[in-house]
């Protein structure tokens, strides 16, 4: 680090007037920036005070337990008026992990689809690659959400004409998009069961698989086993214990669609629009990465005599994760950010409940800003140690 | 004895030429690829024959009567935007006073146009007086209430006026923040070095709208009482602090790209810290850095959408307010699509200037 403020002090520094000498400068400077943070903290501090005392609004985290009262359009756990406003906390909190969860999936697949697309040999495909890339890309995401909700809420038919999708099993219409629930019956837990344990049997064959090439250099398919293994144990007992699990399909019943998983059509929008959005992004991240692999790497493996299949799973490939990872880490957090914007749409999100609709109702606003912010702060300090972690572990080792 | 003559040259085979050699190198270049591209050639007949149809073809482009965009025949309404085009633009600003935003956006070209040309020569002056004394300028010009210009408030500001004035002070306003948060991240200075990373840190860990939300709804509280802060000004301080943290790591990242050779001169020299800086280091740095800029720019401009959520009027809002009327029967499509295009012009404009300045600023060291 060069700071050119760095004192070295000399031992004849009696000679130096004493505002001339860096290390009392230094000091001298730290102290005033001390007293200037400490004078405006205590002046905001003083004045919110004064300003909840006017406004009758008592100080503190105790309205967390008050009822809160108001409803909230959809909940992954239970909830209801007579529920607290910490419920409520809850309540945007797991909404608000649910659409990024499923944004992040989604983005995911796709922009690596539109990554690997864009590099395509084939021109009408890189093209049209391209040109989604750099529509949604520069596009402001609200407006994207807002216009996909228009879109489900205004064009969209009502329940009756519904548009039905793969053999009637989707439906789609303005309150939502409806999926086929499965409904797990007893006896599902044992595919669980199998399930876990050819994940377990999986690992340890592919440590053991490593060991010995390591030692021996024999080589054992052993990703094709543990896949085998991971897919198709699970399907074996499933149907051995006599297919434990059925559908609900959703079925049009009276005026409404009954049955089935409903997707609002607020969720709808919010992921879709998160989704395009974010796999333009990740698509960029995916060519740099691919294209960030030097063409040497590649021929070098052929030159060894590996073929396009290993050259590509490990050559190419664990090269191009160790440049992907980082940024990509960077735009799940800022999905999971922009999920905030669900607050547009009436998506009861954290933002939207927590800091919308009980802010308003309790004018807590210091406590609920805070608490807001710690969640985003929490998730995105924790995103950027792994990160730390992740660089660290895949850093070149060089000499 | 004979000499020797070459055969002419034989024309290369049809096949690898011209536009079927073309279309055979890019589109049929093997069995998968043929399938490939006639699955997308049918997708795309299906997708974009009802979308032109839509958008051009059958579209209303200018009518007098609004009725005819409620027949569902029709297509796209286009001169419902025409209609509204003045309000999309100037918000509801006082239409008498709209010169005073036309020379704005005028000044605004001006300083900006000449940039994208390679030869003009006055690019760094241009350059400084953007970032100086045109927003004085068109503050003065904006507001008024001085020099004989009459006094228009901030809630008549509004459409595209409104988004350029927000991202433009967000940029010019977290700039100086943005490099005294730098230095201070690189300073040796434990408190000061401590105190800019919490900032910059806090503020890059949550989204905008929940600053915006704070700034909405805290710095009125935080402020002594009496003190009335307008909801603009409000929106601003905090798309500033949100930016200026974005802007201060961009610049960081052009700090930590000087050698340290040249700090080891600057003091050689005798220059004192910000002498050294202001002549030797920021210079270099900041110029590295441009492309970053414009890139935290073009997000910071896609993001001022959301202050439509504390319910300022820019282009958006107003977009948002004007579709609502029946009489033009669903302009939603059409209403949207136009403000995407707006902010699509100047993105894209933006991030293809940025790449053009990174290929020109990256000279040699490219392997």
């Amino acid at each position: 680090m060069a700071d050119p403020t760095q004192s070295r002090t000399t031992s004849n520094s009696s000679k130096t007037a004493i505002w001339n000498d860096p290390t009392f400068r230094s000091i001298a400077y730290q102290v005033i920036a001390v007293a200037f943070l400490v004078w405006f903290f205590y002046f905001i501090f003083d004045n919110t005070l004064t300003n909840r005392a006017k406004s009758g609004v008592t100080t503190g985290f105790g309205f967390l337990d008050e009822t809160a009262g108001f409803g909230i359009l959809m909940s992954l756990i239970d909830y209801n008026e007579t529920n607290t406003y910490g419920r409520t906390f809850l309540v945007g909190l797991m909404n608000t992990l649910l659409v990024s969860v499923m944004g992040i999936i989604a983005a995911t697949i796709i922009g690596f689809i539109l990554g690997v697309a864009r590099l395509s040999h084939n021109w009408l495909v890189s093209k049209l690659a391209t040109v989604y890339v750099e529509t949604l890309r520069n596009i402001p995401l609200l407006l994207q959400i807002i216009f996909w909700y228009k879109i489900l809420r205004e064009y969209l038919p009502g329940p009756r004409q519904s548009i039905h999708l793969v053999q009637d099993s989707v439906l789609l219409n303005g309150r939502g998009l409806y999926l086929p629930q499965p409904v797990p019956e007893s006896g599902f837990g044992i595919v669980i069961a199998a399930f876990v344990i050819a994940v377990v049997v999986s690992v340890a064959i592919v440590r053991w698989a490593h060991k010995r090439q390591e030692a021996t250099g024999q080589q054992f398919p052993s990703f094709l086993v543990s896949f085998g293994l991971i897919v198709f144990a699970p399907l074996l007992v499933f149907y051995a214990a006599g297919a434990p699990m059925s559908f609900s399909y959703p079925a049009l019943k009276g005026f409404n669609v009954q049955n089935g998983l409903r997707l609002l059509p607020e969720l709808t929008a919010l992921w879709w629009a998160l989704t395009m959005y974010t796999a333009a992004f990740i698509a960029e991240i995916v060519r740099a990465g691919i294209q960030g692999v030097s063409h040497g790497q590649s021929e070098a493996a052929h030159a060894l005599g590996l073929r396009n299949g290993p050259t590509l799973r490990l050559v190419v490939i664990p090269q191009a994760m160790r440049i992907i990872i980082p940024p990509l880490t960077s735009q799940y957090l800022n999905l999971a950010k922009n999920s905030s914007l669900a607050t547009a749409i009436g998506y009861p999100d954290l933002v939207s409940v927590f800091m919308g609709t009980t802010l308003n109702q309790t004018g807590q606003a210091v406590e609920i800003v805070a608490m807001t912010m710690a969640v985003y702060l929490s998730m995105s300090l924790s995103i950027s140690a792994f990160m730390n972690w992740f660089n660290t572990k895949m850093a070149l080792v060089e000499r | 004895m004979s000499d020797f003559k070459a055969l002419p040259d034989l024309a290369p085979p049809a096949s690898t030429t011209g536009f079927v050699g073309w279309l055979r190198t890019n589109l049929f270049s093997s069995p998968l690829n043929s399938v490939v591209t006639l699955i997308v050639l049918y997708v795309m007949y299906l997708t974009f024959v009802p979308m032109f149809d839509w958008a051009i073809f059958s579209a209303v482009f200018s009518t007098d009567n609004n009725a005819v965009c409620k027949d569902e025949a029709v297509g796209a309404c286009w001169a419902f935007i025409g209609d509204r085009l003045n309000l999309f633009t100037y918000g509801s600003y006082p239409a008498e006073q709209i010169w005073r935003l036309n020379i704005c956006f005028a000044l605004l070209t001006l300083s900006f146009g000449p940039q994208f040309f390679e030869a003009f020569p006055y690019k760094r002056s241009l350059g400084i007086f953007s970032l100086t004394v045109f927003p004085v300028v068109s503050f003065i010009l904006i507001k008024g209430g001085m020099m004989g210009l009459e006094e228009v408030p901030t809630d008549r500001w509004g459409g595209l006026a409104l988004t350029l004035i927000i991202a433009y002070v967000g940029i010019v306003a977290a700039l100086p923040v943005g490099i005294v948060l730098a230095l201070g991240r690189r300073s040796h200075m434990p408190v000061i070095r401590t105190f800019c990373i919490v900032f910059i840190e806090l503020w890059r860990g949550v989204p905008l709208i929940s600053v915006l939300f704070m700034s909405s709804v805290m710095l009125p509280l935080f402020m002594p009482e009496g003190t009335n802060f307008d909801k603009l000004l409000r929106a601003l301080i905090g798309i500033t602090m949100f930016q200026s943290a974005y802007m201060a790591e961009v610049i960081r990242g052009g700090l930590q790209a000087i050698p340290r050779g040249q700090y080891e001169a600057a003091k050689a020299l005798g220059l004192s810290y910000w002498k050294s800086m202001r002549l030797i280091i920021m210079p270099q740095a900041l110029k590295l850095v441009i492309p970053g800029i414009v890139n935290t720019f073009i997000a910071l401009f896609k993001d001022t959408t959301l202050v439509l959520i504390i319910g300022l009027l820019d282009i958006l809002a107003t977009v948002e307010a004007q579709i609502q009327d029946p009489s033009w029967g669903k302009v939603n499509v059409e209403g949207h699509i136009f403000v995407a295009f707006c902010f699509w012009v100047f993105c894209f404009g933006m991030s293809r200037y940025s790449q053009k300045l990174e290929r020109k600023l990256h000279t040699g060291h490219k392997r």
